[in-house]
C-alpha cells in the first residue's frame, strides 16, 4: 500500500512538468541575453573566456565543497592551499625548468612536460599542506562550524605573511610554456591557447571526480559517509582513513587550481589565496554545499556572467557575482544542487 | 551447554555525564533468537550500539564467541561479523537499492554475489527495485533493504533496533515473515516494542531495565506471565 507513494515520487520525477521545464528553458535563454548589446565574434569569444574562466574556479571550489560535503569541514585555509600551489608550481617549478630551456622557448614535449610537472607539484605542494593543516588544525574543531571559520581564516592569513617571507611582498611574472603562449585565430574568434589548456584540465577534473564517486566503490562510500557517517561505520569502513584521504585529495586539488590560476594570469602575488576564497565561496554556496555537479554549474555561471558584464558594465563585474548569488539563494535557498 | 556467541559481562557506557547503561550482563546462545524488552529509555538501543562499537564503552567486558570486542571501532567490530540494523536511516536514501547492497558487501568476490542472489530470493521485491533511489522506498520497503544489508554478509550475530517503528500493522507482519526467514541463518538480536513481532521472532528474552538486565528466560514463558508482562512492559 505504501508503495504506491513510491510510485508517484518517481513518476513525478521523470514526468512532464510545465513549471520545471520553463525555468529550465529561461535559465538556457538568459544566456543569450548579452547577444542585445555585443555582437556575435565577441561574445563567443567572451564565453569561450567566461567558460576557461569558470573551469579555474570549479578547480579551486571542487575540494572546498568536496571536504564540506563529507566533512562538513568550511575549510577557509583552502585558500592557503591554492596560493602554495601557485607559488610552488607555478612559480617555482617552472622558473626551475626554465633554467632547463624547457618552458619560454620549450618544443611541445618540454612545453607540456613542464606543465605536468607544475600541476603535479601544486597538486602535491596542496596535499601536503592540507594532511597539516587537517592534523593540527581541523582536527580540533570537527563540528563546530564557527571555529572552523575562524581559526581556518587565521591560518589563510598567516600563510599570507609567510609566503611574503619566503617568496616577497611584491607579484612575481608566471612564465607559460611555448606552447600555450598567444591565441589562436578562427575567423576572427581570438581563442587564448591557455585558456584551451584551463578548459580541457577543468572538464578533465571534473569528469574525473565524478567517475570515481559515481563508479567505484571508494566513491559510493564516500557518498554514503555524506549521508550517515555512523551507517558507513557500522558497515565496515574505516570512516577517519576515507576522511584524512579525502582531505588530502581535496587539498591537492585547491594546488592544481592555484597553479593553472597564476599560469593563466601570468602572474602570482601573496594575497592570491585571500582572493580566490570569496570567488570560491561564491561558487560553492550557488552550487549547493557539498555538490560538485552544482559546484561545477556554479562556476559556469560566476564565469560566464562575470566575463559579460566586465565587458559591458566593467564596474559592476565583481557586484553580479554577489547579485547572482543572492537572487539563487532566494530561491533555493539550499544552493543549485544542494540538499535539505 | 550450547555455544555462547555474545556475552556482556558488567558494561557501563555514558553518553555526556549521564549513565547510560549500569552493568548490563547477559549471554546470547549461538543459532537462538533473542529479544531485549523493555520500556523506552531503559538501555536497549544503547545496549545494541555499545555492542557495535557506537557507544564507547567505559567498563565492563563484551566477548563475542570467545574474544573480547569491547574497545574497538564500530568497523573493526562489523568486520569481526557483527551486522546492526539501526533503528532509524538503517540504509542510504541517496543510494540505490543496488549501491546499498554493494556498499553492504565487504569484498565484491564471486562468493558474495551468490550470497547476493539467495538474499534477493528471500526478498524478491528487492530485486524488482533494483536501480531505484533507497529514498523512494516505502517505509516497509525500506526496512526489508536494511535487513537484507545487514544479511548480505555472513555475519556471526545481527543487531536489529526496533525494524516495526513507524510501519502500519501489516508491514509490521511482512517485516516479521522477513525476520522468521532469515532467523535459522544467523544469530538475531532483536530490539523490539511490538511484543507480537518480538514473540513471533524471539527463542530467549532479556528484559532491560535502568540500565541493568532484571529477567531473563524463554519467549514462550513470557508470553503466558501477564504479571512480568504487567511489571516491566505495561502490558498484559
Amino acid at each position: 500500500m505504501t508503495s504506491d507513494a513510491a510510485s508517484v515520487e518517481i513518476d513525478m520525477e521523470s514526468g512532464f512538468n510545465t513549471k520545471t521545464w520553463a525555468i529550465r528553458i529561461a535559465s538556457i535563454g538568459i544566456w543569450f541575453l548579452p547577444l542585445i548589446w555585443i555582437d556575435p565574434t565577441t561574445y563567443i569569444v567572451l564565453t569561450i573566456a567566461g567558460l576557461a574562466f569558470g573551469m579555474l574556479l570549479f578547480m579551486v571550489a571542487a575540494g572546498m565543497t568536496i571536504i564540506f560535503g563529507l566533512m562538513d569541514v568550511l575549510n577557509m585555509a583552502h585558500g592557503a592551499l591554492f596560493a602554495l600551489g601557485a607559488y610552488s608550481g607555478g612559480y617555482w617549478i617552472l622558473n626551475l625548468l626554465e633554467k632547463f630551456g624547457w618552458v619560454e622557448y620549450g618544443t611541445a614535449v618540454q612545453s607540456f612536460g613542464s606543465l605536468l610537472l607544475a600541476i603535479f607539484a601544486g597538486a602535491l605542494a596542496g596535499a601536503l599542506l592540507g594532511i597539516v593543516v587537517e592534523r593540527v588544525i581541523i582536527r580540533g574543531v570537527y563540528g563546530d562550524h564557527l571555529k572552523q571559520i575562524m581559526i581556518t581564516m587565521g591560518v589563510l592569513y598567516v600563510m599570507t605573511e609567510v609566503t611574503k617571507i619566503i617568496w616577497g611582498a611584491s607579484p612575481e611574472v608566471v612564465l607559460v610554456p611555448m606552447m600555450f603562449q598567444g591565441s589562436y585565430d578562427i575567423f576572427d574568434v581570438i581563442v587564448g591557447k591557455f585558456r584551451v589548456v584551463a578548459l580541457i584540465v577543468g572538464l578533465a577534473m571534473f569528469a574525473g571526480i565524478q567517475l570515481v564517486l559515481m563508479k567505484t566503490k571508494l566513491g559510493l562510500i564516500v557518498r554514503a559517509g555524506v549521508e550517515n557517517r555512523e551507517g558507513v561505520q557500522a558497515a565496515g569502513y574505516n570512516i577517519n582513513r576515507i576522511f584524512t584521504g579525502v582531505f588530502t585529495v581535496g587539498a591537492a586539488l585547491a594546488g592544481v587550481g592555484g597553479t593553472m590560476w597564476c599560469i593563466f594570469q601570468e602572474q602570482v602575488y601573496p594575497e592570491i589565496g585571500l582572493e580566490n576564497i570569496i570567488f570560491a565561496m561564491i561558487v560553492v554556496i550557488i552550487g549547493g554545499l557539498g555538490s560538485v555537479t552544482g559546484s561545477f554549474l556554479g562556476a559556469i555561471i560566476v564565469g560566464l556572467s562575470f566575463n559579460y558584464v566586465a565587458f559591458l558594465l566593467p564596474k559592476l563585474a565583481m557586484g553580479v557575482n554577489i547579485l547572482i548569488m543572492a537572487t539563487i539563494l532566494l530561491i533555493r535557498p539550499w544552493g543549485l544542487m544542494g540538499k535539505e | 551447554m550450547a555455544e555462547s556467541i555474545l556475552s556482556l559481562k558488567e558494561v557501563h557506557t555514558y553518553i555526556v555525564q549521564h549513565h547510560i547503561l549500569q552493568g548490563v550482563t547477559l549471554d546470547v546462545t549461538a543459532g537462538r533468537p533473542t529479544v531485549f524488552l523493555g520500556r523506552n529509555g531503559a538501555g536497549k538501543s544503547s545496549t545494541l550500539r555499545a555492542i557495535i562499537g557506537l557507544n564507547p564503552v567505559t567498563s565492563g567486558e563484551i566477548h563475542l564467541a570467545g574474544r573480547p570486542i569491547q574497545g574497538r571501532k564500530p568497523y573493526e567490530i562489523a568486520r569481526l561479523g557483527v551486522g546492526f540494523v539501526a533503528e532509524d536511516r538503517a540504509v542510504f536514501y541517496n543510494l540505490s537499492v543496488e549501491e546499498n547492497m554493494r556498499l553492504s558487501m565487504f569484498e565484491e568476490n564471486e562468493q558474495a554475489w551468490n550470497r547476493l542472489e539467495t538474499v534477493l530470493d528471500l526478498f524478491p521485491d528487492l530485486k524488482r527495485l533494483w536501480r531505484i533511489n533507497a529514498g523512494l522506498l516505502s517505509g516497509g520497503q525500506k526496512q526489508m533493504l536494511a535487513i537484507a544489508r545487514a544479511f548480505v554478509n555472513d555475519h556471526r550475530i545481527l543487531l536489529i533496533d526496533e525494524p516495526s517503528k513507524g510501519l502500519a500493522p501489516i508491514v509490521v507482519d511482512q517485516v516479521g515473515e522477513s525476520l522468521l526467514q532469515i532467523k535459522d541463518k544467523t544469530t538475531i538480536i532483536l530490539v523490539e516494542q511490538n511484543f507480537h513481532l518480538a514473540s513471533l521472532v524471539g527463542t530467549d528474552y532479556f528484559i532491560l531495565d535502568d540500565g541493568r538486565v532484571v529477567h531473563q528466560g524463554l519467549m514462550e514463558d513470557l508470553v503466558e506471565d501477564q504479571a512480568l508482562k504487567q511489571k516491566y512492559l505495561g502490558i498484559g
